[in-house]
């Protein structure tokens, strides 16, 4: 997309490092635990140049979550980290009962989510986990879209108070939201205007979606691409004036079909103004090993596959 | 009374005051659980003498104003939940919230929930705790903190024999000793009794003290139904603080200590005394503060 040009080829994973670091200059409150894996999740130079404010709980996600929560009592506000299987189905209770329930002011970074975490496996590759946050009351979810979005999101979740959890991967990925596009919690970003499909992404996929309204431009469809980085508390107000002027939805994400953005959208939609949708995300299956690639394309959430899904979703309008 | 912990007076006259605020206690604990016909009586008796012995001799805190951030407090955290009724009465009796509020424990409506929680706004309660195994942590966290802060006051926690089946408590062990995590004094109520049937058919402890020895916890042996020797035991755990490790107090009591026929039994672990259960039961516990 013209209007979107590759500035680079970054990890999103590398973004939430940076934005710790930066929040460890700005506020002495910030505090980052790890589970062993401070490398994978790039807290190296938080935990360089603020040593007493990192906390290396080692391989013992359970007990993270709890020392977090207690940190929060004193006014720390913890940032946790490790995979996002890890950051939520192996602590699920931890999460329920010591920081939503509690209502603390823990942020949950989650690296490595979704299938494009790549030669691992499904082991690692967790699909569920934006339900599984959704879920929980009072809690933020937070899915950005690259490096320069997940740096943002990292320091804006800090000036929020309450439980976030903030999804990001591993790959090297498009870096396309300039550094200085405004970021606000809770709000969507519309990324391309179009009249013809409203295609609400987030993570990964948004590029994904950026490069299938390129595609169907060429086709003369007109493709709006919505930028839902913030999954909880939804846009719905973004959602519905979209939808409105293009009668047909598809989502995307890197995610089960079940309880992810789709779902989420549907949820508004159903409500406000039933429309047409089709979900580009995994069709309720586990992943597998492969390059990230190879699985985007296996599991049906590549570039054609957004497509394919606009031009199933027109006809049904 | 004295609506806030001091400074122990002698401990002679301590020992006795502290006896009869235990009995107040143990009379809301059986009237709370009769009130709703539910909750949890045999684990809330059997360590009513410890938390009457925390908040109202041991531990510095002040339940106004009260703040969740506890800066400059001793800060206690439940971990064995459902043992809320002794919980809720100890904050009532000293002070952070009206004692009459007892007899909405359980109801609907009520900031007294079954378990006990934050996100009702009650005084005095700054974590969720009902699913088990977690309090150690959080109160690892809220310990980390007060040593960020430069905060020399204490973390208490309190978690059930049976509770230390949750491996989440080991994984807290292995960090508190190995972060020397040493603001925190623990203390295990270890009366062998779980809602099955004794700790030892269910699953055995093993040698609870070699465990957190091997750990790498200061560890401390106590009768937990004797108040002379709790708060001997107290004040000698607070001497060890400070020293590098974390202090495990393994109190032995009785569940359903105070009322005869709740005793020697894990039958009163959750379940509510009848009209007349009730009547026998506070024929045994002296009216010391006034019902509320």
């Amino acid at each position: 997309m013209s209007s979107y040009p590759v500035l680079d080829q970054k990890d999103t994973r590398s973004g939430f490092g940076a934005g710790l670091h930066e929040l460890g200059k700005k506020n002495p409150n910030v505090v980052a635990l790890c589970a062993d894996l401070t490398g994978s999740l790039k807290m190296d130079a938080f935990k360089k140049d603020f040593p007493e404010r990192f906390v290396q709980v080692g391989i013992a996600e359970a007990n993270m979550m709890g020392i977090a929560a207690g940190m929060t009592i004193g006014g720390k506000i913890p940032f946790t980290g490790t995979f996002a299987n890890f950051s939520t189905g192996r602590v699920y209770d931890q999460i329920r009962q010591s920081i939503a329930y509690s209502d603390k002011n823990v942020k949950i970074c989650a690296s490595h989510a979704g299938l494009t975490l790549g030669e691992d496996g499904a082991t690692h590759q967790i699909l569920e986990d934006i339900g599984l946050m959704r879920m929980l009351p009072g809690m933020t979810v937070v899915v950005p879209c690259d490096y320069n979005q997940t740096k943002q999101a990292t320091i804006a979740i800090a000036e929020h108070h309450g439980p976030v959890y903030l999804r990001f991967g591993r790959p090297k990925w498009p870096v396309f939201i300039p550094a200085d596009m405004p970021f606000e919690l809770g709000k969507a970003q519309r990324l391309v205007e179009g009249t013809d499909v409203s295609i609400f992404a987030c993570g990964h996929l948004v590029w994904r979606a950026l490069q299938a309204a390129e595609e169907l431009a060429k086709q003369g469809v007109k493709a709006e691409v919505i930028n839902v980085h913030t999954i909880k508390p939804l846009d719905s107000e973004a959602i519905l004036a979209s939808v409105k002027k293009t009668g047909c939805v598809v989502t995307c994400e890197e995610h089960n079909r079940y309880g992810g953005l789709g779902d989420a959208v549907a949820q508004v939609l159903t409500t406000h103004l039933p429309t047409p949708q089709e979900f580009v995300a995994v069709n309720d299956s586990f992943g597998e090993s492969g390059t990230p690639d190879q699985l985007l394309k296996k599991y049906g959430l590549d570039t054609p596959d957004v497509v394919a899904a606009v031009q199933r979703v027109m006809k049904r309008k | 009374m004295s609506t806030t912990a001091s400074a122990a007076p002698t401990q002679k006259a301590d020992v006795a005051e502290l006896q009869r605020i235990a009995s107040q206690v143990r009379r809301d604990i059986v009237r709370q659980v009769h009130g709703v016909q539910s909750g949890h009586p045999g684990g809330s008796l059997g360590c009513a003498d410890y938390l009457t012995a925390l908040y109202f001799s041991v531990m510095h805190h002040s339940p106004s104003p009260w703040d969740m951030d506890g800066k400059g407090q001793d800060l206690f955290f439940l971990s064995n939940g459902h043992i809320s009724p002794v919980f809720y009465s100890v904050l009532a009796r000293s002070g952070y919230f009206p004692a009459k509020e007892l007899a909405t424990f359980r109801k609907i409506d009520s900031r007294l929930q079954g378990h006990p929680t934050t996100h009702e706004g009650l005084p005095g309660v700054r974590m969720s705790s009902g699913s088990l195994g977690q309090g150690l942590s959080v109160a690892i966290g809220a310990a980390l903190a007060k040593k960020m802060n430069g905060d020399d006051r204490l973390v208490y926690t309190l978690h059930g024999d049976g509770e230390l089946q949750e491996g989440q408590i080991w994984e807290a062990a292995m960090f508190a000793a190995g972060k020397k995590v040493d603001n925190l004094i623990s203390a295990i109520d270890y009366n062998g009794r779980q809602i099955d049937g004794d700790v030892d058919d269910v699953l055995p402890l093993g040698d609870l003290k070699a465990k957190w020895l091997a750990f790498g916890w200061d560890v401390l042996e106590t009768n937990g139904n004797d108040m002379a020797a709790l708060l001997k035991t107290l004040g000698e755990a607070k001497s060890r603080t400070g020293k590098g490790k974390p202090v495990m107090i393994l109190m032995r009591t009785e569940m359903g200590q105070g009322v005869d026929f709740m005793m020697n039994s894990h039958e009163w672990h959750g379940i509510a005394p009848n009209d007349e259960q009730l009547k026998k039961a506070l024929e045994q516990l002296p009216d010391t503060l006034g019902d509320y």
